[in-house]
């Protein structure tokens, strides 16, 4: 087998498979221990998240960050018939996702105290959705990979629905129908590949692509005689596509999000932009890159299009909002956008340039970084709007506050904080993925990357927007007797926001881990 | 041992209705262990018989001068979908637990069903295969005219009325084979093994082919099925949607296309651009496939949505029939058994759980009775179920549909796009009704409902745990079928079918 090769450690201690199981373990036990103690589930949930979290940094502590190919894998016959055998393995993508999901599942839980309703149900939901998370960001073939993408919007759905706000019915239902659209359409172009090449698996289909024999087996295979072979693969290319580009999501297709980010509760709109969203860039990278990137070449200054108006469009949008939670739903398309613009800078053909090729792997390197960085800052932002409206009984509008920075302190400061690593500033974690991005991409992609620089000014007038309108002016009234932090909020607080300083002074502590595979994977995009 | 699945079904309905009629507990204990036993059989079988092939259970001489034998013989497919009746059966039981009017009756009608169903299944002599195809009818008249709901009389007799025509087709093509091989035997191989003249195939071919997808709801001979699954009580739905209309695809599976292969050939002309009858049969699936969703959308009794689905998944067997390849086909005899199991559940959860407590099936008229919180079992069953039948991976119906669309890509590419809708309508329709029926007042309903409803059952939680399980063993272990479809559809007796397809 070619491509990012079996290396060490196949078969031996199946972290993933248990990395896997433990979430759905604890949805279980959640739902067993009933409905009377609302704190004893809480807990048990939130202990269940944090044995996830120690298992990955232990995989964080063992991972190899030289090594090609993918580690910790598993390898056991599932369904020969279908060619589909049971394989996990990550590599320096899979490992910080993993790690994202980890941080954030645990957030998403702690926002998600104040829940009151249906408490059981709620945890079990969320601990199922991070086993769905972490299949998909595991399995090295499409079969796996599909089961675990469908069965995560389920949960999801049910999250936004049943303890979602007034128009939650709608927001969610118009969630599913997008994604489900979209995955149709997936897997009917996956489909039309298994029947050429006989299998699922992506390292095995991403080599034939780079090879240029993918194509031509599946037009060879599907006989269309209305389109010619080039249209053929665009159409197969498309309906990836349009899969991922719903989840991300890539403009045109983001109309879901605002309402389902705003309509969620704040909990689940925490996995949903730190978790959820993932999914969809992981694959971009993971998938769709790597196999269609010829397609993608030929389709690419479409699709740049598609990434600048995803930028600019979404920041100038989300500075016309008065939801505080649909700002940010809009900013976490513009951050978003950054990532697939980097993606498509990488995918340009370069001819083996090497000068480019660095600034490919910088870009790469980029995307990695702002996918997390975004995670971890979207994740904390919409905690604090979690928290103020657990104070101020769900009023989260920019136009209801002001001044509130003279009666809640700690939590304008570390807000503060959070909102600053939103925008770019350098020394927070938020710049560094951005600074990359913009770097690779540049010389790569210049025009559009210029376009996107108005996403980065329009985001930060209106993220210094929501600071002035929210915690500078005059104060009012009703908000005089506003509770500061508590204690257990701010030992909560403390070690994300320490993350964000760390990873603004110290990238490498990322960097270091997932740059291999970065630059591995920017290599494999052999150009002809 | 087989053969004993047939005897005991019939022999415990006898018996049954010797019993007297007071004694509910002991007429239910009955009905159950009949059913257990047959399905212990099944199960039995399924698990001896790795290889698939073919194997003998019972041959002797009946009508020797027409060449008749009492004839039963399994291979790969039948063994899956034999043991598909034995759940049903036994989870059709559980749920009619609650039948309080004229049990004794309902039971031995129940059994004869599930007994001529597995005749059916094992009948190797087209003469003993019509005979129980026949016997099948009369049982699903009495279950739905007597203690049927909506318009039960009609729905009755449309039922049987259909049946009866498609079988008369049926009748005429093996009669016809028959004839023309020379009057010797009704043995399946014999018949098949004959050389027909592609003439005479051409005509054969859709005769039966259209009898038999009568019954598998074939697009637009499928009005009977909706009319009738609403009308029919759960138990009887649950096996009609479920089992019973696998008999009509099974038998364009087994007995049209092994008999007639050639009739799928191209016939040199075009019409509307279909250029034989596997066009024309793979072109009708897919307006069942979409015709079914799109109905089933608009729908407001609860019930209807559920039997128009069936429709849709009777498509896609359909389809992949006519896909003539392997994995096609492989897929299609997977989604007999997932729909099977789907269907069981869906209506279990229609009928038993909902319609028996709330006589209602209006959906908003369900909407408001927040079922979600007064049914909560109900509630995840259903979204459970209906997750499975929109095809959801993990689940019996995307390891079917998966298979099923593969063999489209191949044979079919310009198809999938309609196929696509309806996966995506598939998805709609379910969640639609789930919706309206369950969450209509989500979320967060402060106030304790006012009208408690009668908890669910322990029977229809065992019934529910049950057909669960298997759509996730079919799902997550589809290799478990493949092992014994594969070899069956490689036997001999498909031997025409492959040469002329893959």
């Amino acid at each position: 087998m070619e491509g990012p090769g079996m290396t060490q450690d196949m078969n031996s201690f199946p972290w993933l498979t248990i990395l896997t199981a433990v979430p759905l373990v604890g949805a279980l036990a959640v739902l067993a221990l009933g409905g009377r103690n609302k704190a004893l589930i809480r807990w048990t949930a939130l202990g269940f998240s944090a044995i996830s979290l120690l298992v990955t940094l232990i995989l964080w502590h063992s991972f190899n960050s030289a090594a090609d190919g993918f580690q910790f894998q598993e390898l056991h016959a599932w369904i020969p018939s279908l060619n589909v055998s049971y394989r996990v393995g990550i590599d320096g993508l899979g490992l910080l996702v993993l790690l994202l999901t980890s941080i954030v599942v645990p957030i998403g839980m702690l926002a998600s105290w104040q829940i009151e309703e249906r408490v059981p149900l709620y945890f079990a939901l969320v601990l199922m959705l991070q086993t769905c998370l972490v299949g998909t960001f595991t399995a090295l073939n499409f079969f796996h990979w599909f089961i675990f993408w469908e069965l995560a919007l389920i949960p999801a759905f049910f999250l936004v629905r049943l303890w979602g706000g007034s128009g939650s019915a709608k927001a969610a239902m118009q969630f599913l129908v997008y994604t489900m659209v979209g995955s149709v359409a997936m897997l009917l172009s996956f489909l039309a590949i298994f029947l050429s090449t006989n299998t699922f698996d992506f390292s095995e289909i991403a080599t034939m692509g780079q090879n240029g024999t993918l194509m031509p087996a599946v037009v060879s295979k599907l006989g269309w005689h209305l389109l010619t072979p080039e249209h053929v693969a665009l159409v197969i290319f498309f309906g990836a596509l349009l899969g991922f580009a719903v989840k991300v999501p890539l403009f045109p297709f983001h109309t879901w999000l605002p309402s389902t980010y705003a309509e969620a509760p704040s909990g689940t709109t925490i996995l949903l932009t730190g978790a959820m969203s993932k999914m969809g860039v992981y694959g971009f990278l993971r998938i769709l890159l790597p196999i269609f990137y010829p397609q993608m070449q030929k389709v690419l200054t479409p699709l740049l299009w598609l990434a600048v108006a995803t930028v600019v469009l979404s920041a100038y949008t989300a500075m016309a909002q008065k939801d505080l939670k649909r700002i940010f739903a809009y900013s976490s398309i513009n951050h978003l956008g950054y990532c697939l613009l980097a993606i498509f800078a990488v995918a340009k053909y370069t001819g083996g340039d090497a000068a480019l090729t660095t600034q490919k792997f910088a870009a790469m390197n980029g995307v990695f970084l702002q996918m997390f960085n975004h995670g971890l800052t979207a994740a904390t932002l919409f905690w604090f709007i979690a928290m103020l409206e657990k104070r101020t009984g769900g009023v989260r509008g920019l136009d209801d506050f002001g001044g509130l920075r003279k009666v809640v302190p700690v939590f304008t400061g570390l807000m503060g904080i959070a909102l600053f690593s939103s925008l770019g500033l350098p020394g927070l974690n938020g710049f560094i993925g951005e600074f990359l991005i913009f770097k690779g991409s540049f010389p790569l992609v210049t025009w559009a990357t210029s376009l996107s620089v108005i996403g980065l000014l329009i985001t930060a007038i209106f993220i210094l927007g929501v600071i002035q309108r929210v915690f500078s002016g005059p104060l009012q009234e009703k908000w005089a007797q506003l509770p500061d932090l508590t204690l257990g909020e701010r030992l909560s607080l403390v070690p994300v926001i320490g993350l964000m300083f760390a990873l603004g002074l110290y990238p490498q502590l990322i960097l270091g881990v997932v740059n291999h595979t970065a630059i591995q994977m920017a290599l494999h995009l052999r150009n002809f | 041992m087989l053969a004993w699945t047939i005897y005991i079904s019939f022999l415990g309905a006898l018996a049954l209705l010797l019993l007297p009629s007071r004694s509910t507990a002991l007429i239910r204990g009955l009905a159950l262990l009949t059913s257990l036993v047959t399905f212990a059989i099944t199960l039995t079988a399924f698990l001896q018989h790795r290889s698939g092939e073919m194997f003998t259970v019972v041959d002797y001489p009946w009508i020797s001068s027409l060449g008749i034998h009492f004839s039963l013989k399994a291979d790969g497919i039948s063994l899956t979908l034999l043991l598909l009746t034995g759940v049903i059966g036994v989870c059709g039981v559980l749920f009619s637990w609650n039948v309080d009017h004229r049990i004794k009756e309902f039971f031995a009608f129940y059994l004869v069903l599930i007994g001529a169903v597995y005749g059916v299944f094992l009948s190797f002599d087209l003469f003993l295969l019509f005979v129980f195809y026949e016997i099948v009818v009369i049982p699903k008249y009495f279950l739905i005219a007597i203690w049927g709901s909506t318009r039960r009389e009609y729905a009755a007799m449309k039922l049987v009325l259909y049946s009866f025509i498609g079988s008369a087709m049926v009748l005429v093509g093996l009669i016809a084979a028959y004839v023309v091989s020379g009057s010797h035997s009704m043995s399946l191989g014999d018949l098949a093994g004959y050389n027909y003249s592609p003439h005479f195939q051409m005509w054969a071919f859709p005769l039966v082919f259209v009898g038999f997808g009568v019954l598998a709801g074939l697009w637009p001979f499928h009005t009977w099925a909706p009319t009738g699954h609403v009308a029919a009580p759960t138990a009887a739905s649950m096996l009609l949607a479920g089992v019973v209309m696998k008999l009509g695809a099974y038998g364009c599976l087994r007995v049209a296309m092994t008999l007639f292969p050639l009739g799928l050939a191209p016939w040199g002309f075009h019409v509307l651009g279909l250029g034989s009858w596997r066009d024309v049969f793979a072109v009708l699936a897919v307006i069942g496939i979409v015709y079914g969703a799109l109905v089933a959308l608009v729908q407001k009794d609860f019930k209807f949505v559920i039997g128009y689905s069936s429709i849709s998944h009777m498509g896609f067997i359909l389809l992949g029939l006519m896909t003539l390849n392997q994995i096609g086909l492989s897929g299609a005899v997977v989604q007999m058994v997932s729909h099977g199991i789907l269907a069981g559940l869906l209506f279990a959860v229609v009928g038993r759980m909902v319609y028996s407590r709330t006589h209602t099936r209006d959906l908003p008229a369900l909407g408001p009775m927040h079922l979600s919180k007064v049914l909560p079992f109900a509630a995840f069953t259903f979204v459970i179920a209906g997750m499975a039948s929109m095809g959801l991976p993990g689940f019996s119906g995307f390891a079917a549909e998966l298979m099923i669309l593969i063999g489209v890509w191949h044979s079919y590419p310009t198809l999938i796009l309609f196929v696509g809708i309806g996966l995506i309508a598939g998805v709609a329709y379910i969640w639609r009704a789930m919706q309206q029926a369950f969450f209509a007042g989500a979320p967060a309903l402060a106030t304790p409902p006012e009208h408690p409803l009668p908890p669910i059952t322990f029977p229809e939680k065992l019934g529910a745990a049950i057909l669960i399980c298997s759509s996730v063993i079919v799902g997550t272990f589809p290799q478990i079928f493949l092992n014994v479809i594969h070899p069956a559809l490689n036997s001999p007796l498909f031997q025409g079918l492959r040469n002329g397809g893959w």
